[in-house]
């Protein structure tokens, strides 16, 4: 028996945006009860002070500075890496074998998964150059974390910038170098601060490279060398070993909220873009 | 002066190159020392006892990960399952139907999904979907099933984004042919755009397997991390990474090398299904 194409295209239609408002709900679901759970215990004094009693009272102040410090840190190194490669890839050569080998490199270390990059970072700084576990060991192995989101939307944002500038910039007799900094980079900083903003989002979020590297301390790190917590890996302990699960739905809270935050920060300067030059 | 400002492009390229370059050099050395550390002890043991080995006893001198490795492959594929349909009917839903406006909202929504922290889908795994699996289903909740539904909705983000790309990048002049023949849109979509977007949507599952498979802290919340091979969707299991992640603060001597061979095995299924997503597929959609 054959349907008829009309009912089929119309079950397709409610199918289809029941599943899209099906997955928009799932998130609405996660953020809900992540609020109605963690917001009773969320105040001024558990954003300011420490955690005591390995997070059974307290707040989670050494938790908020320490993942402060990681994403500070590792941008910091990772910018001008990430925008330097994306200004040679898209200024200063053409396509050819060596790019196309960086860009293996780049695509390479995008799949790789955060558990190996702990296990780097922990046998290459915690061990082989002994920095043990510390801020200075999760801050180099997230910059290489991050490194590839960087280069990606550094280098989209310098190709959408449009020709006709660098001509006219040329005209005016601007070196290249001259030339990106002046006209390019300017232009094309919205597009990389998105990528810089989904990158402090991703260092936030990441619990496994950073407890094999920066270790789990919860003592507000001083130095590169001390160790220290960030929220996702206080909030896993906290729900891991079972110490307190409302602190730990109130370190939810202002973890998701954080990084919510900070994305759709890093999508409105996207769209302010994309409305730009089209 | 033109001497000048030619020995300052110079310079700037040579340091521009230097940067490329680091992307290259972390590689290598994320390989390097992940192989140095891993492969002595496929040298010592045996790769066959390795990864067709049965019994993890570190401490006792048995490393074998096989149960570990069809576990990977088994949420992966549970994940898969669950996140492909859900995730190509929304990248479908965003590309051929919703409005502007609507995907103005939809897709930076559909992408928050990803920023939520990988411990925050485990824990409310452990206290959503497990109690429901224990007490509809049996078992003790931590298993197959509960670990797959998670990873689904993990890697829908990623499913989404690169099959809306593809969809996207089909040209109008397809869609308006097979209209024009008197195709209803679900005709043209199933028959038409679908089709010509193949290859990206099959890239986009690939790295959606490469995302589950390399996932760690959900899934040490939820699998039940047994050292076996489960028999059923709903026994524990534990995946290469969560034999990684769950061992390695307190592992010394031969007990660390074997989870760096752990290391080892899952970085190159990794490189494969990556280089599957991104150079074995994605060529073809580039006409």
């Amino acid at each position: 028996m054959r349907i008829n194409p009309r009912i089929v295209d119309a079950a397709a239609k409610v199918g289809l945006s029941g599943q899209a408002f099906f997955t928009v709900g799932i998130l609405i679901v996660i953020v809900a009860i992540i609020c109605v759970k963690g917001l009773p215990y969320v105040n001024m004094e558990f954003i300011v002070s420490s955690p005591e009693d390995m997070g059974r009272h307290g707040g989670i102040f050494s938790a908020i500075i320490g993942t402060g410090l990681l994403a500070f840190l590792s941008i910091l190194f990772a910018t001008p890496l990430g925008v330097g490669t994306a200004i040679f890839l898209t200024e200063y050569t053409k396509e050819s074998a060596f790019t196309k080998m960086i860009r293996f490199g780049v695509e390479s270390l995008a799949g790789i998964p955060s558990i190996l990059y702990g296990l780097f970072g922990f046998i290459f700084f915690v061990i082989k150059l002994g920095m043990g576990w510390s801020l200075l060991a999760g801050v180099l192995t997230m910059t290489i974390m991050i490194l590839p989101t960087i280069i990606r939307t550094s280098e989209e944002a310098i190709k959408s910038v449009p020709r006709n500038l660098r001509i006219v910039s040329y005209s005016l007799s601007a070196t290249k170098w001259e030339t990106v900094t002046k006209v390019v980079l300017p232009a094309a900083a919205p597009g990389i601060l998105t990528g810089i903003m989904l990158s402090v989002g991703r260092a936030v979020g990441e619990t496994a490279a950073v407890i094999f590297t920066m270790g789990s301390s919860l003592r507000l790190p001083t130095s590169l060398m001390d160790s220290g917590r960030t929220m996702a890996v206080h909030f896993y302990i906290l729900a891991r070993e079972g110490i307190s699960m409302e602190k730990a739905y109130a370190t939810a809270l202002v973890l998701v909220f954080s990084i919510l935050f900070i994305n759709v920060i890093a999508y409105y300067i996207m769209n302010k873009v994309t409305s730009r030059y089209s | 002066m033109i001497k000048k400002s030619f020995t300052k492009e110079n310079f700037v390229k040579w340091v521009l190159t230097a940067f490329a370059l680091s992307s290259l050099l972390f590689l290598f050395l994320i390989f390097a020392f992940i192989l140095f550390e891993g492969l002595p002890l496929f040298l010592k043991i045996g790769l066959s006892k390795i990864i067709a080995g049965f019994k993890w006893a570190p401490t006792k001198g048995s490393f074998g990960i096989f149960p570990m490795i069809v576990s990977s492959f088994l949420v992966t594929f549970g994940a898969l399952i669950i996140g492909a349909p859900m995730g190509l009917s929304c990248a479908i839903y965003l590309s051929e139907y919703s409005g502007k406006r609507m995907k103005m909202f939809l897709k930076p929504a559909l992408e928050l999904l990803a920023g939520i922290p990988s411990v925050v889908y485990g824990f409310l795994g452990v206290i959503y979907i497990v109690p429901l699996v224990r007490n509809y289903l049996g078992g003790s909740g931590f298993s197959l099933l509960s670990t797959s539904i998670i990873l689904g909705v993990m890697i829908l983000p990623t499913i989404i984004s690169i099959s809306f790309d593809a969809l996207t990048s089909v040209p109008r002049t397809y869609r308006e042919g097979s209209f024009a023949m008197g195709a209803t849109k679900w005709q043209t979509i199933y028959r038409v755009v679908i089709p010509s977007a193949k290859s990206g949507i099959l890239a986009s599952f690939i790295l959606g397997m490469g995302r589950a498979i390399g996932e760690t802290m959900a899934v040490i919340m939820i699998a039940g991390n047994a050292l076996r091979i489960p028999v059923s969707i709903l026994d524990p299991l534990r995946t290469l990474t969560g034999n990684i992640a769950l061992e390695l603060a307190y592992a010394t001597g031969d007990h660390r090398l074997g989870l760096f061979s752990t290391g080892v095995v899952l970085l190159v299924i990794i490189m494969i299904l990556n280089y599957i997503a991104n150079f074995g597929i994605k060529r073809k959609v580039i006409k």
